[in-house]
């Protein structure tokens, strides 16, 4: 095997090896780490990151960002949270429905009027926020408990936490679209050189609309999981989940300038940074050290500043060369 | 230039939306002002004047740096983080938990300069991410966005550090000839910052970076020193209004100083109509720009309506800001 193609193995399972270790670290040192209570805890929170990732990485491998998606889900929260009463099932459309009404204006406000998707979801971020703010009085929203909402993000199913379930299946479908549809190998097509799509006759438009349409969904998705998960929408949640969606997709290998991603990736991108945490809990519970939760951002920062430092020098050495000159 | 090209200069005819995106905030924040005037009560007094003022004062600290970045074809997310830092940081050195100094205006000025020279260097460590590693500057500023409001909560554990040093707060809540010191200081650093923009070398550097980086570089421009020191400024920025808001607080909490404050700071810029692409930028810009967003907010405010509806106002006009200037820049 050469050396580039060595290395350009590396930035591919780079991630799912970190994953592998730090889950034989944590299973070695750890009595319960591997207990049923802590994978389907550990699952069951990092779900909802695990769908605003999805969004976030088809979005970024067109290029572009989606900084909306916390607020997003935030807003997702409180309107499932509202609509709980008339039934699980209304609740969880309601909530995924405001989801997409935010996609959709982000959509238009990038594809028709043409305004660069960082300020145009940085806008919705706001405007999501606002408006759940105001649609829940500024306080969080209790959901019914009688209409059965709360077993969305409570209750298991076959074992498994139902909001993983979700999560699994999210994935699924977005590895099918990515890698088996035209629209999918449009995705990275709009990405890598979107002029030379237009040119080729593929409807680029499209491509970005459905990408912005789907992280709007995904985040309202995240929130009903939240609202369910906690029994409140929660006006006021969401803040930096954009940001870590972000971390999780980089720290997978998709790069931030398109064209390139991996859905399985930004996967093990999510647990990895969400195991992170899981390790600090379990070894602060050791007594060898003591670590309080403030430190957990400060080492996902390192984490991210070892992994984007990494990326760097390998796609700079390596084989992929992504900078033309 | 041709001659054709010059002729379609001059005869250019009149077009609605290059006029707005020249002026557009300028007029805005005129219409407000006027509609203040006519609307809203006790509108024409120096405590509105100074309410305004203090509140729009850090968010233009920190946009001056921001405008700067941006100008380079950049962004810096970490400036909220670095608020907290060296929110956190100043309390600790001038109240002697680091260690004791019995003279308070030494111990003021230790603390002055270390946590504006911290968030400096975090600054720096940004730059020689992004000219070292040309890793795009949304993640490379990431990393301090996460990491750096951890720092500052690690630092003081996260807890809340209150305290009356008048020497300290002078700078959130002195005066210098009647005039709020944090203006004054705001004013200054926009000042500065114009004239370097417009009439240093270094200025025309920042705008060449951004408008081109290769041919910069084919220039003979330092591109990466000069990207360097544009993050260094904005973490000096960022320091300095780190501050000015716990001046104004009497009190630090890692938790919340500087929460957001990227956001308010890129729409400023945004508004005040600096290209976020980079190669065009305007520090009186991002002035008026902070100020529309902040007197947006007050009017709506003062005429009854809710903050969280005024979040959804702010986003319509930062779209619209940016809308009007493609326009006026495809024409």
């Amino acid at each position: 095997m050469t050396r580039p193609r060595l290395i350009s193995l590396l930035g591919s399972y780079g991630v799912v090896l970190a994953l592998l270790l730090l889950i034989l670290f944590g299973w070695a040192r750890y009595d319960y780490f591997l207990g049923l209570f802590n994978i389907t805890s550990v699952l069951r929170y990092n779900s909802m990151f695990a769908l605003v990732a999805l969004g976030m990485c088809f979005v970024i491998m067109t290029g572009g960002i989606d900084l909306s998606v916390g607020s997003t889900a935030a807003l997702g929260s409180v309107v499932a949270a509202l609509a709980s009463p008339q039934g699980a099932w209304i609740g969880l459309g309601a909530g995924v429905g405001a989801g997409l009404c935010v996609g959709l204006i982000n959509a238009i406000l990038v594809t028709r009027l043409k305004i660069m998707p960082f300020v145009a979801t940085l806008a919705m971020m706001l405007a999501a926020s606002g408006t759940a703010l105001l649609l829940a009085d500024n306080q969080s929203v209790s959901v019914s408990y009688e209409s059965g909402f709360t077993s969305i993000g409570q209750d298991n199913f076959i074992g498994f936490p139902i909001p993983a379930w979700i999560a699994i299946m999210a994935y699924v479908v977005g590895w099918v679209v990515l890698n088996f549809t035209s629209t999918g190998r449009g995705v990275l097509a709009v990405g890598g050189n979107e002029d030379a799509t237009r040119l080729m006759g593929l409807p680029a438009d499209r491509i970005k609309f459905l990408v912005y349409l789907a992280s709007g969904g995904l985040a309202g998705l995240a929130g009903v999981i939240l609202a369910s998960q906690f029994g409140a929408g929660q006006p006021i949640e969401g803040v930096g989940w954009e940001l870590f969606a972000i971390a999780a997709v980089v720290v997978g290998g998709t790069l931030l300038t398109g064209g390139v991603g991996s859905v399985g990736a930004t996967l093990a991108g999510v647990l990895l940074l969400g195991i992170l945490f899981n390790v600090l809990n379990f070894e602060n519970g050791k007594g060898w050290i003591s670590l309080s939760a403030y430190w957990q951002s400060v080492i996902r920062g390192l984490f991210l500043l070892v992994v984007v430092i990494l990326q760097a020098k390998l796609s700079s050495r390596g084989s992929v060369a992504v900078r033309d000159y | 230039m041709t001659d054709t090209a010059r002729q379609q200069l001059i005869s250019r005819p009149f077009d609605p939306f290059d006029f707005m995106a020249r002026y557009g905030t300028l007029i805005a924040l005129a219409l407000l002002i006027l509609f203040n005037f006519a609307f809203t009560r006790n509108f024409a007094t120096m405590q509105t004047l100074n309410v305004n003022l203090t509140q729009v004062c850090t968010i233009v600290i920190v946009a001056v740096g921001m405008t700067l970045v941006i100008a380079t074809g950049g962004i810096d997310l970490s400036v909220g983080s670095l608020m907290a830092i060296s929110g956190a940081l100043a309390p600790m050195i001038f109240l002697g938990k680091i260690v004791p100094i019995d003279n308070v205006a030494l111990a003021v000025a230790a603390a002055m300069i270390i946590a504006v020279g911290v968030a400096g260097l975090f600054g720096l460590f940004n730059g020689w991410l992004i000219a070292r590693f040309r890793i795009q500057p949304i993640v490379a500023t990431l990393v301090l966005f996460i990491a750096g409001r951890g720092i500052a909560q690690v630092l003081t554990n996260g807890n809340l550090q209150t305290f009356r040093v008048p020497q300290f707060q002078w700078i959130g809540l002195g005066r210098l000839f009647g005039i709020p010191v944090q203006v004054v200081l705001m004013v200054l650093l926009v000042i500065a910052a114009a004239w370097m923009l417009k009439r240093t070398v270094f200025g025309r550097q920042i705008i060449a970076v951004g408008g081109n980086e290769r041919a910069a570089e084919l220039s003979g421009i330092a591109v990466s020193r000069v990207k360097l020191v544009v993050y260094a400024i904005s973490g000096l920025c960022a320091g300095i209004a780190g501050l000015v808001v716990i001046a104004i607080n009497s009190s630090s909490d890692a938790n919340l100083v500087g929460m957001g404050m990227e956001l308010d700071a890129i729409a400023a810029v945004a508004v005040g109509g600096t290209l976020l692409s980079g190669g065009k930028a305007t520090i009186i810009g991002t002035l008026l720009g902070a100020m529309t967003i902040q007197l947006v907010r007050y009017t709506l405010l003062a005429n009854g309506v809710p903050d969280a509806a005024a979040l959804v106002v702010k986003a319509g006009i930062i779209v619209l800001a940016v809308w009007i200037q493609q326009q006026g820049r495809r024409a």
